[in-house]
């Protein structure tokens, strides 16, 4: 069993995530960062909420959509923003980007730049635990979008019929691209799905923080038990495009209004203060310091020496055919 | 060596003897368990080992190869089984995008100690869709292993080294080599990736044979020696790493250079070979590079026309005779 979150410490985190996002997208403008950036600004409480379920030892794996989750695992900012900033010193020696950070020892199997790609992979991580009677889970986040792709489905199947230790977390946030949901699929309610492979599907206010940590840790917990997956779906939106300079001529200024009504940050900031008795004087210090986080997190990028050419051709294999063999 | 074994033993072999070593190298395909695998690769592990580590999956390419994935970061060695290599498209963005990058991507942390093996070959009227060699497919993705065995104790030596190894190995068995046989290796005898063999040495060309297309080579340096003509095999074993210097070196000393393989001609792995010779060995070369390869159609269903357009002894010879007679 793992300690109820911290409210706090729930805010904080998606805190950091929505003012990295923000600050990414400013660094990317100034010329920091030279690769595309998918953000997440709105859908902080999917990533907080399912994370803080999880245990250090639980793995995830993400999406092109993942800064949020790498921090909600635990990710460190510093070297996310390396990693953006094609620095040696990044999470993946600036050869990755934002597509395919990865931090193992935090249990972070990586972001993906393929839409349900990274979800074999929590099945096959899943099934390691099983096999070795290791008490772990693994989450595979994924967007609306992913859903309709083959290796979900393959995927999805062979963790219901192995009761796999495995939480399909699906972050609807009604867009796959710059297509609605409802022109993807001919269902709203994408939980739907999980009936087919045999294991429940539940449907969670993605805005929620709270909501989502309880969906998740029910899951979790009949993972644990060995009952195998869950699916969750998270009702959420996201604010800015598909990418950083995504025209989004496909939606309303009114529906993207509308959904800011129900930010999540807001929301909770709102939360602590109503229902756990926080005061704001807290709550602004820990703005200050997510915010002196980052300075120190762009300064590190900065501050860090690109990889050299040579690297280019280091770790395409483990073992000494390592650059020679072409 | 241990007397005789065939192809097939040879992998049963390794996959058990590594699986009694190591108890996070498992197995996992379709009809690997109970089945035996279709063509009785597998057969007697289930009982061995339990359905646990032998085990049947759903027909699935895609989740087999993405959960290998999954497996291996997390420090298992499993082996996995795509039953026809054709099928391995359903697996394609697993291995091409998620498998051969995982280590490059993150930086080089992570070991990915996956074997996916695969059979290949025709000829048996298996018509387009369950004959293919689809090796030089994958040649093109950095970060992938590709071993290609074409006799029983390099089935065994160069499995048990995939399964060893921290790297994606793409492991193609042809199937009509299943039933040759061959002297058995030691338990102990691993064969090293990136080292080729010379099954024959000959002066006057040097025929390099890949996989099922040894025995093919070798008869067809048998009937070049009746008619005067020395020629040298070899099996390269591996495609990713390919031993260039012993090629090279073989190419220095017969001065001619045919490849002979089962993948379509176009763009197979005898085309990046003869690039590798035109840029490493030009100088040596006394004849143009051929290759004897399977012709540019899918494989038919009939019979005559699956023979018609797969490599044959009698194309091996007539190459070799037509570099040898070769007149600048």
């Amino acid at each position: 069993m793992i300690s109820p979150p911290n409210p706090v410490e729930l805010y904080r985190r998606m805190f950091l995530i929505r003012q990295f996002e923000l600050r990414a997208i400013h660094e990317r403008r100034g010329g920091l960062i030279p690769g595309f950036i998918h953000s997440c600004v709105g859908q902080e409480a999917t990533a907080v909420g399912a994370c803080a379920a999880l245990r250090s030892d639980d793995v995830i794996t993400s999406t092109h959509r993942g800064h949020g989750h790498l921090i909600a695992k635990g990710g460190d900012p510093r070297y996310m923003m390396a990693e953006l900033a094609a620095r040696s010193t990044g999470y993946c020696g600036g050869k990755g980007g934002s597509l395919h950070i990865a931090d193992f020892d935090l249990g972070i199997l990586g972001a993906n730049g393929i839409v349900a790609g990274g979800i074999p992979m929590a099945v096959g991580a899943g099934l390691a635990f099983q096999m070795r009677g290791e008490d772990r889970v693994a989450l595979a986040f994924f967007g609306d979008g992913a859903v309709n792709e083959g290796a979900f489905h393959e995927a999805a199947n062979l963790a219901g019929l192995w009761k796999l230790p495995v939480i399909f977390f699906c972050e609807n946030n009604l867009y796959g691209e710059g297509t609605p949901q409802h022109k993807q699929a001919p269902i709203r309610d994408l939980a739907l799905r999980a009936a087919g492979y045999g294991f429940p599907g539940v449907i969670v206010d993605g805005n929620d923080v709270m909501a989502v940590y309880d969906a998740t840790r029910e899951a979790v917990e009949r993972a644990r038990r060995g009952l195998g997956p869950t699916f969750i779906e998270g009702k959420t939106y996201r604010y800015r495009g598909h990418y950083e300079g995504d025209p989004m001529i496909y939606r309303s200024q009114e529906e993207m209004d509308r959904w800011r009504q129900r930010d999540p940050v807001h929301r909770w900031r709102q939360r602590l203060r109503s229902d756990y008795d926080v005061n704001d004087e807290v709550v602004r210090d820990i703005e200050a310091h997510v915010q002196q986080q980052l300075d120190e997190a762009v300064a590190f990028a900065r501050a860090s020496q690109p990889p050299p050419p040579e690297a280019a051709l280091a770790g395409v294999y483990g073992d000494s055919h390592d650059g020679r063999v072409f | 060596m241990n007397g005789e074994i065939t192809f097939s033993q040879a992998i049963r072999e390794a996959m058990s003897e590594e699986m009694r070593q190591d108890p996070n190298v498992f197995l996992m395909g379709e009809d690997v368990g109970v089945f035996g695998g279709v063509f009785g690769v597998s057969a007697g592990m289930l009982d061995e080992f339990g359905a646990e580590r032998v085990r049947d999956t759903p027909i699935s390419e895609a989740a087999i190869v993405g959960a290998g994935l999954g497996a291996a970061l997390m420090g298992m060695r499993p082996i996995v089984e795509i039953m026809f290599a054709d099928f391995v498209t359903v697996a394609m963005d697993q291995i091409v995008n998620q498998v051969a990058k995982a280590r490059y991507m993150t930086g080089g942390k992570a070991d990915v100690p996956l074997t996916i093996r695969l059979v290949n070959g025709a000829p048996g009227s298996a018509a387009a869709q369950h004959s293919q060699s689809p090796e030089a497919w994958f040649m093109n993705v950095p970060g992938l292993k590709i071993a290609i065995p074409a006799t029983p104790s390099d089935a065994k030596g160069l499995l048990k080294s995939a399964i060893r190894g921290q790297d994606p190995v793409l492991f193609f068995e042809h199937k009509m080599l299943y039933g040759s046989t061959g002297p058995a290796p030691e338990e102990e005898d691993v064969t090293p990736f990136g080292q080729a063999a010379i099954r024959r040495a000959g002066d006057d060309a040097t025929i390099i044979a890949i996989g099922g297309m040894l025995p093919v080579a070798l008869d067809a340096a048998q009937q070049l020696e009746q008619k005067g003509v020395s020629a040298e095999v070899i099996d390269p074993r591996t495609l990713v790493p390919l031993d260039v210097d012993a090629l090279v070196a073989s190419v220095a000393k017969t001065h001619r250079a045919i490849i002979v393989h089962e993948a379509h001609r176009r763009a197979g792995p005898g085309a990046e070979i003869a690039a590798i010779l035109a840029e490493k060995a030009i100088g040596s070369l006394d004849a143009p590079i051929l290759r004897v390869a399977t012709k540019n159609a899918p494989f038919p269903y009939n019979p005559d026309l699956e023979q018609f357009i797969l490599p044959t002894v009698s194309d091996v010879v007539e190459a070799v005779e037509a570099v040898v007679n070769y007149r600048l």
